[in-house]
């Protein structure tokens, strides 16, 4: 039933590839991945690869974190030229000289951060990292 | 439907307790149960909410002990429910359905949570379970993190600047500990200053230590039952007058979440059973887990317009005495926030302030008729409205 589980879009990721969903009867894209169209629940979609291209919609610098997770770090939400969101780590950008004005709606481009396995996670993970590329 | 009422309710006091979980729900449940002049053995189900057990005391299956616990007999069932920080009231939106479809005339609903048991890091890191695993957990998201970058969204799209809008976030939690610093069974009884918030360590920029309520210990119940029964009990029974309930997809999904869908779903149901509008509401107690979170929420309940809300604060309109008070109780920010029983002490707070009882402390919102609990669980994954009133 499922054209694209966590785990092959998790390979495809760290392999520099994003992966998403376009749908044959309405034509929106959905990722990450999930069972039907995001949109419109049809069932009848594919596998497509997206551009990896977006620009960072909001962010935060993580002061406090959670076990297996170093302080500070960036989270940021990216809209993709596609239309899905996608949250992840910003990497290229310093977290004490992260400020509204030089990150929200600059360029992104996506790559991938594989994260161990910890306690309570089933395996390896793989999140997405933005590259500020402006 | 039949018509449901609250009749006894029953709250810990919150903060760090060296009770179980069982032991501060049963606290919480039998003063519930003698507030309703019944005896535990008249209860018929417990619905019950829980979340960390496990992670907190190596506790599962705590329902059915808990029943036990308060002299519930053999054969009365006991359900957990879990939904995130929600679920105590989504435990007391389905003892309602019960009671209200004629399926049982008595039930108990509340719920428990021990979360200083687990320390910061696994606290954080329990916390971070309630949002979605995959696609945003190995980004390393907190919760604070989460309502940071919602105030970043909110800052941007209504052109209110971060600044200003900080400010009126630290009013809020100044207003919430200022109610709280007059109830007893808040966890922090302490009035703080803008400054103070402003000046407090960062946690997940742009939210400091003071914009973000905390982990605590403690439970709170509430009996429900039918109208004639209530009217029995009590001397003053409070309605259910409506309940609504939605389901909301991860973040990554919701896109603009300073926009809860599942919350204006939830909201609207409630508001349509009860046929009411927002404008009818006397008193709320909102899920204000973290400044902009009250913010957020009191919009989408259509207390205020989009975009209006951090202003109408700094306007002094949810103060108590202002056109609609919010969280008289001191909310979660004050109150503290014990994931599993926050809805039902929500709860409690509104059914006092409707029965008029808290004149003497100081916190009555005069002449309340109409109140409303807003219960958010996960990163907006669960969202509870219930609508109590004085008349059916």
């Amino acid at each position: 039933m499922y054209k694209l589980t966590y785990k092959q879009y998790f390979n495809a990721l760290k392999e520099g590839k994003l992966l998403g969903l376009k749908c044959n009867d309405c034509g929106s894209y959905t990722a990450p991945p999930k069972l039907c169209c995001d949109k419109c629940g049809s069932i009848s979609i594919e596998v497509v690869s997206l551009s990896g291209k977006g620009v960072i919609k909001t962010f935060t610098v993580i002061r406090v974190s959670p076990e297996g997770y170093e302080a500070p770090y960036i989270v940021a939400m990216a809209e993709l030229e596609e239309g899905p969101w996608l949250m992840g780590n910003l990497i290229n950008v310093d977290p004490d000289k992260a400020k509204m004005d030089n990150i929200i709606g600059k360029k992104v481009t996506v790559s991938a951060k594989v994260l161990p396995k910890m306690n309570y996670t089933p395996d390896e993970g793989v999140t997405p990292a933005f590259i500020i590329t402006e | 439907m039949r018509k449901v009422c609250v009749a006894g309710v029953g709250m810990t006091k919150f903060g760090r307790s060296q009770k179980s979980s069982i032991e501060m729900f049963a606290e919480a449940a039998m003063e519930a149960i003698v507030g309703s002049s019944i005896k535990p053995a008249d209860i018929q189900c417990l619905y019950f909410g829980n979340v960390y057990g496990d992670l907190e005391e190596g506790q599962t299956v705590m329902a059915p002990y808990a029943a036990r616990e308060i002299g519930l007999s053999a054969g009365t069932p006991s359900l957990r429910f879990e939904g995130a920080c929600a679920s105590a009231s989504v435990a007391i939106r389905d003892a309602f359905i019960a009671v209200a479809g004629g399926f049982y005339d008595l039930v108990l609903a509340g719920g428990t949570e021990r979360e200083l048991a687990m320390g910061t890091p696994l606290a954080t890191r329990a916390f971070e379970m309630a949002s979605e695993a995959y696609y945003e957990g190995y980004a390393g998201i907190t919760f604070p993190g989460v309502f940071a970058m919602l105030a970043r969204l909110y800052s941007k799209k209504y052109g209110v600047p971060l600044p200003k809008l900080k400010e009126r976030m630290a009013m809020v939690a100044v207003k919430n500990h200022k109610n709280g610093a007059k109830n007893p069974l808040a966890q922090f009884r302490n009035e703080i200053t803008v400054e103070e918030v402003l000046d407090g360590p960062m946690i997940a920029e742009p939210l400091q230590l003071l914009d973000c309520c905390p982990f605590t210990d403690g439970a709170a119940a509430i009996v429900i039952t039918t109208e004639e029964k209530a009217k029995k009990m009590v001397k003053k029974p409070v309605y259910i007058r409506g309940v609504g309930q939605g389901s909301g997809a991860p973040l990554y999904r919701q896109k603009d979440f300073t926009l809860i869908e599942s919350r204006v779903a939830a909201a609207k149901t409630a508001y349509a059973m009860a046929g009411i509008e927002p404008k009818d509401v006397d008193v709320v107690e909102i899920h204000d887990c973290f400044t902009i979170a009250e913010i957020v929420a009191s919009e989408c309940l259509g207390l205020f317009d989009f975009g209006t809300a951090s202003e109408a604060v700094e306007k002094g309109e949810t103060r108590i005495g202002g056109r609609i008070p919010i969280n008289p109780s001191g909310g979660l920010k004050s109150k503290g926030h014990p994931i599993g029983a926050t809805g039902a002490a929500q709860s409690y707070e509104i059914v006092k302030q409707l029965r008029g009882e808290f004149v003497e402390r100081g916190t009555q919102v005069e002449g309340a008729k109409i109140g409303l609990t807003d219960t958010l669980g996960g990163d907006s994954a669960t969202l509870v409205n219930i609508i109590y009133g004085i008349k059916g």
